[in-house]
């Protein structure tokens, strides 16, 4: 290679210049026909090679406008040659060289098209309503379990309010616990606006709400049991709740302490829950599709729902962390809560947004 | 009964234009080497990034009992709290996508590795596939993580649940190493899976680096002393002329001299070698656009 590399250097450089093209005629009438193919073609190639390279490390800004419109020309000129070379040459290198060089070409033009930037603007532009839509049927059973799961939480604590404290994650200081009077339920629901620290809070609420949310879609991995199990869990929690309100009759006022962030928070984990249930329907019952094809399909139609999901957690946690606490009384959080409820369904159901070109 | 081969990692994809590329699976120690090589410099960099948010509130004199109180020292303080908050989310979860997002397709792990992620099958790899293939990663490792420990640590304390958790998620965990192209959960999901990356350097076309091509001193071989050999045995001829020194051109050389009955001059393997490689090449690509293919010596 030490004592080929000036020669190449040398021959690639007459082969720019006119003046020495007499002596590459000569080594061209020496060469076989597939060296001439490819001596031919070279230059094309070294140029892919050249502007592959600088798009590799990050450098988009050094290319220049000519050579990333002849990027796609480049390319086919590249696939083409290999085509044809396979047919007609016997030269490794060159076949091993010019299939490295295609790869890493087709790793780049039919590579993610949009960066995050533009991937978002589409997503925001009417993306994220059209993957929530075509998750229909999925929300809809993840809507029935929640309800299912709301219901079985009450009737299971109102038989035997024991489950209420199997169903409770319990803090040891709570003071929402059956039997308790009046006053204590009113005070967990009212009269917290002093607190300070309430952005940590929010913060704190939209980190550990996004990690759960995130569990959920990933369990439908699992054929998407866990994911309906978390779901009905969950629900049975509030479910169980209303209960214990329902008996000191603040019922009203413990729908509006949830509702406020709890329209978006729930909304947020049932899309979750349907992206996880998606995944699981689409691997359990392929259709004609093998399984691993439509496990991937789901896969990406739901991506785009989960992405959606730890932004509407933002959203969540903010409620949760500041107006909850900042609004305190009941019609007022009604209020914040049912117009976010109308938002979301509109902005995913009836809004269309532009680019519905697919 | 024979013993199986390992498997090939070797794949096939073919791009929309109709061509077959080659890919090499990466290997499962390779992904393993990657991750941990991203989850310390994820490490690092929390680290660092708490460090550095430590330095800067003592810069402004703030002490963390202060957070409850009210007043302009707790806001910079719970601002902090909110900065770490979202950059300890970031790195957990944004880490991966960003970097797999950009044109090398690959994380600095695997980019240390030589590795990076494609498509599966003629799709392009999209922004979607990234997102989804990273966002299962929270059952694949750090849950897994949780369960497992906590079954360790608690010792012969732990009940049924406890491991049947920790059975379940290495079921997750180990999900690689049940497939044959090594999938992990999310590359399921996404449609994707890692392959390596190399890149290699162009060889001198033999044809014109061969000085000797044209000159007085070459041998001619008649057809007969090239119907021998097929393209196997060429293949490896090139090789042996590309990076063969000393040793190994003389015994290529004296088997090639002694199959076809013809000596050659000491001193002259490569130039012999050159000239044999290059008509038998010629010979057998006449042969390859005439449709007529012969892969190694033992082919009619």
């Amino acid at each position: 290679m030490s004592e080929a590399a000036p020669s190449l250097l040398g021959r690639l450089g007459g082969w720019f210049s006119p003046a020495a093209s007499a002596e590459i005629a000569a080594a061209e009438d020496a060469a076989l026909r597939s060296d001439r193919f490819r001596l031919e073609r070279e230059g094309e190639w070294k140029r892919l090679e050249a502007i592959v390279t600088r798009i590799e490390k990050g450098r988009l800004r050094g290319i220049s406008d000519e050579d990333l419109l002849a990027l796609p020309a480049l390319y086919r000129t590249a696939v083409s040659s290999l085509a044809v070379a396979r047919e007609t040459s016997l030269d490794a290198e060159t076949l091993e060289w010019l299939e490295g060089l295609t790869r890493r070409a087709w790793f780049i033009v039919y590579g993610p098209r949009a960066g995050l930037g533009d991937w978002l603007m589409r997503f925001f532009g009417g993306g994220w309503g059209e993957s929530v839509r075509a998750l229909k049927q999925d929300i809809l059973i993840a809507f029935a379990l929640m309800v299912a799961g709301t219901i079985a939480g009450w009737l299971l604590v109102a038989s035997d309010p024991d489950w209420y404290y199997a169903l409770m994650p319990g803090g040891m200081g709570d003071a929402r616990v059956p039997g308790a009077s009046r006053a204590v339920l009113m005070g967990t629901l009212f009269g917290q606006q002093d607190q300070h620290g309430l952005a940590v809070f929010a913060a704190y609420l939209f980190s550990n709400n996004a990690q759960v949310s995130i569990l959920a879609f990933a369990l439908g991995f699992a054929f998407g049991l866990p994911s309906a199990m978390l779901l009905i869990q969950n629900t049975a929690i509030l479910g169980a709740l209303l209960w214990l309100y329902h008996g000191q009759g603040l019922t009203l006022e413990l729908v509006g302490w949830l509702s406020i962030h709890g329209t978006t928070e729930l909304f947020a984990i049932m899309l979750a829950g349907a992206a996880g249930l998606h995944i699981g329907r689409a691997m359990a019952f392929p259709g004609d599709a093998a399984v691993l094809d439509a496990a991937a399909a789901a896969g990406r139609r739901s991506a785009q729902v989960m992405v959606g999901v730890v932004l509407m957690l933002i959203v969540a946690g903010l409620l949760e962390g500041f107006g909850r606490q900042l609004v305190d009384n009941t019609a007022g959080r009604l209020i914040v809560g049912g117009f976010m409820l109308v938002f979301w369904t509109g902005y995913f159901f009836v809004w269309r947004g532009r680019g519905q070109s697919s | 009964m024979a013993r199986r081969e390992p498997r090939s990692r070797n794949r096939m994809v073919i791009t929309p234009e109709g061509v077959a590329l080659p890919l090499v699976l990466a290997t499962r120690g390779a992904r393993a080497a990657a991750l941990l090589i991203d989850l310390a410099l994820i490490g690092a960099a929390m680290i660092a990034t708490t460090f550095t948010l430590i330095w800067i509130a003592g810069g402004i004199g703030l002490k963390l009992q202060e957070i409850e109180a009210n007043g302009p020292k707790a806001r910079a303080l719970q601002a902090l709290v909110i900065v770490w908050i979202i950059a300890m989310f970031l790195f957990r979860n944004a880490w991966f996508l960003f970097f797999e997002l950009g044109p090398r397709g690959a994380t600095p792990g695997k980019r240390v590795t030589g590795i990076r992620i494609a498509a599966r099958g003629t799709e392009r790899l999209t922004t979607e596939a990234v997102i989804a293939r990273n966002i299962i990663r929270d059952i694949e490792l750090f849950m897994p993580i949780v369960f497992i420990g906590g079954a360790v640590a608690a010792g012969s304390d732990t009940d049924f649940a406890g491991w049947a958790g920790a059975v379940w998620c290495a079921i997750f965990m180990l999900f690689p190493f049940f497939n044959r192209d090594a999938l992990r959960c999310g590359d399921v999901i996404a449609g994707t899976w890692v392959v390596e990356a190399q890149r290699r350097k162009l060889g001198q076309a033999l044809s014109v680096s061969a000085p000797v091509a044209a000159s007085d001193q070459a041998f001619t071989f008649a057809p007969q002393e090239l119907a021998v050999y097929g393209e196997y045995e060429l293949q490896t001829l090139e090789r042996v002329l590309r990076d063969g020194r000393g040793t190994a051109l003389d015994d290529v050389a004296d088997a090639i001299s002694r199959k076809i009955g013809r000596p050659y001059p000491t001193g002259a393997e490569r130039v012999f070698l050159e000239s044999y490689y290059l008509q038998l090449r010629a010979q057998l690509e006449q042969g390859l656009r005439l449709g007529k293919r012969k892969a190694d010596k033992y082919a009619a």
